[in-house]
């Protein structure tokens, strides 16, 4: 793409992924609904999907305000990290063979930086709130960062073994044959876990936990700065879900349709199974998903390493 | 590990099987639900089937009233019959339990089924007689209390005129 085409397709994508994130909090609530025998929003609009807008204009209106008490410059900061950390995450994400932003041979290593540095966003804002729930809820940040983090990089090393390369789309095109979620579904499975650890989001929102936490690391915050957050957990969402589909089905790849058709399709059955374990998962304490991380997950995520590299090695000679 | 594996995938396959079920909501203002006809609601002050008020202000439902929300003044006619000057529900208070309907003596007051009494202002709360009286019967059809329990005329006090018994003297212990 020339570079006037790649401005402009990057400013379609900061819009959609924002748009996409108001509507999945719609989409979400209606989805949970369904689940739970119950309607979720229906009244506002077709099927109550003007309930975004009406959130986004009670969000917008809402007084700006910081705590006396908070680390002003960090507090004001945190929400901002997370957005556009997430948002530069997608700068590398193939929707279809010619449809993306950059297409760098370290894409995977940049989108595992990029998440990485959306915790700090959690973190920072549990400790710039001065308050006790945030903080605790920064502290099980902390905790479950050190404990995802390690597995989830691992996890994704035999999709790379098996493709030999770090950029996205020559990952996605090394699965023209078979899709990497048969040969690697350890792998799969292990950055299924720690991709929801990621995003934050139910069965392991331990940092915000609203039963325990009040709402945890955002307790303090209200406004758009609050809905920065919930914006950057949602873009986080859909970020997990097209790194998952990038990396284990296939990306755009598939038979009759267009490929950005196939890749928003699995894309969407991947963000709606995020929602199904929402809603029927429990969420363990914050030394049991440690414990899961450290005794289990690394274990596993070694175990595929060193079977797919045994594998890929014998083939090779 | 493994048990704990499989109980999560049990509970993800039993959760995608609530996709097929029925949804539980009533979506209440276009939906009404069901009130059974003894349902306790708002309170309403009967006739009798002649037209006339049954009140006749004894302040027995003021009384039996757990929260005080029953306000009235009683008066008397001509004839001597008494009658409720005002009478004032602050439904506000009103919690429904249906005490005062069971202290009546002459079925005047009864509730109705119905709740939606939603105000804007606090004040609408308060119903005075003539938002409480109703003109019918109510619940009881053909109750009229001097009927049953007779009536003083001129020459003759109760039960003194043909075909009637003595009333009974409540207040002594002799048969």
């Amino acid at each position: 793409m020339s570079d006037l085409n790649t401005i402009i397709f990057g400013l379609v994508l900061i819009g959609g992924a924002v748009g996409g994130a108001a509507v999945l909090t719609w989409f979400e609530r209606r989805l949970l609904g369904i689940w739970q025998d119950r309607l979720g929003p229906n009244r506002l609009g077709p099927f109550g999907i003007l309930q975004v807008l009406a959130d986004m204009l009670k969000l917008l209106s809402k007084d700006d305000w910081v705590p006396p008490f908070a680390d002003k410059v960090v507090f004001v900061f945190a929400p901002t990290a997370i957005v556009v950390a997430m948002l530069l995450g997608f700068a590398v994400v193939p929707f279809s063979p010619d449809l993306m932003i950059i297409d760098i041979n370290i894409g995977l290593l940049f989108f595992l930086g990029m998440t990485s540095l959306a915790v700090y966003s959690v973190l920072l804002g549990g400790l710039a709130s001065n308050n006790k729930y945030a903080l605790l809820g920064g502290l099980r940040s902390a905790a479950q960062m050190v404990s995802y983090e390690v597995f989830m990089g691992l996890s994704l090393m035999g999709v790379v073994m098996l493709s030999g390369s770090f950029s996205l789309r020559d990952i996605v095109e090394a699965q023209s044959d078979m899709w990497f979620f048969i040969p690697q579904f350890l792998g799969l499975y292990v950055f299924l876990i720690a991709g929801i650890a990621e995003s934050h989001r139910l069965p392991f929102d331990l940092p915000e936990a609203e039963h325990e936490l009040t709402a945890g690391f955002h307790t303090e915050y209200g406004g758009m700065k609050f809905a920065m957050f919930m914006l950057g957990e949602y873009l986080g969402l859909m970020l997990i879900s097209c790194m998952i589909v990038t990396l284990f089905f296939g990306g755009w790849l598939g038979p009759w349709l267009p490929p950005v058709v196939w890749f928003f399709l699995k894309v969407f059955i991947v963000i709606c199974f995020f929602i199904l374990l929402r809603c029927a998962i429990p969420r363990p304490r914050y030394d049991q998903l440690m414990s899961l991380g450290w005794k289990y997950m690394l274990p596993l995520a070694l175990l595929n390493l060193l079977v797919t590299g045994a594998i890929a090695l014998s083939m090779e000679g | 590990m493994l048990k704990s594996l499989r109980s999560q995938l049990t509970t993800i396959w039993t959760i995608l099987q609530h996709s097929f079920s029925r949804c539980e909501t009533v979506q209440y203002p276009e939906q009404k639900p069901y009130l059974a006809p003894r349902y306790r609601g708002r309170i309403v002050l009967t006739t009798d089937p002649d037209g006339d008020e049954r009140c006749v202000a004894c302040n027995l439902c003021a009384v039996a009233c757990p929260v005080d929300c029953i306000a009235l003044q009683q008066g008397t006619r001509e004839d001597g019959r008494w009658y409720p000057e005002f009478f004032r529900i602050n439904f506000s208070r009103c919690i429904m339990c249906g005490m005062c309907e069971e202290a009546c003596p002459t079925n005047a007051i009864q509730l109705t089924p119905d709740f939606e009494m939603c105000e804007y202002d606090r004040q609408n709360m308060v119903y005075e007689k003539e938002h409480l009286q109703i003109d019918g019967p109510g619940k009881y059809h053909d109750y009229n209390f001097y009927r049953v329990s007779g009536l003083a005329i001129k020459g003759k006090d109760k039960g003194e005129a043909q075909n009637e018994a003595q009333p009974i003297d409540v207040k002594s212990l002799l048969p």
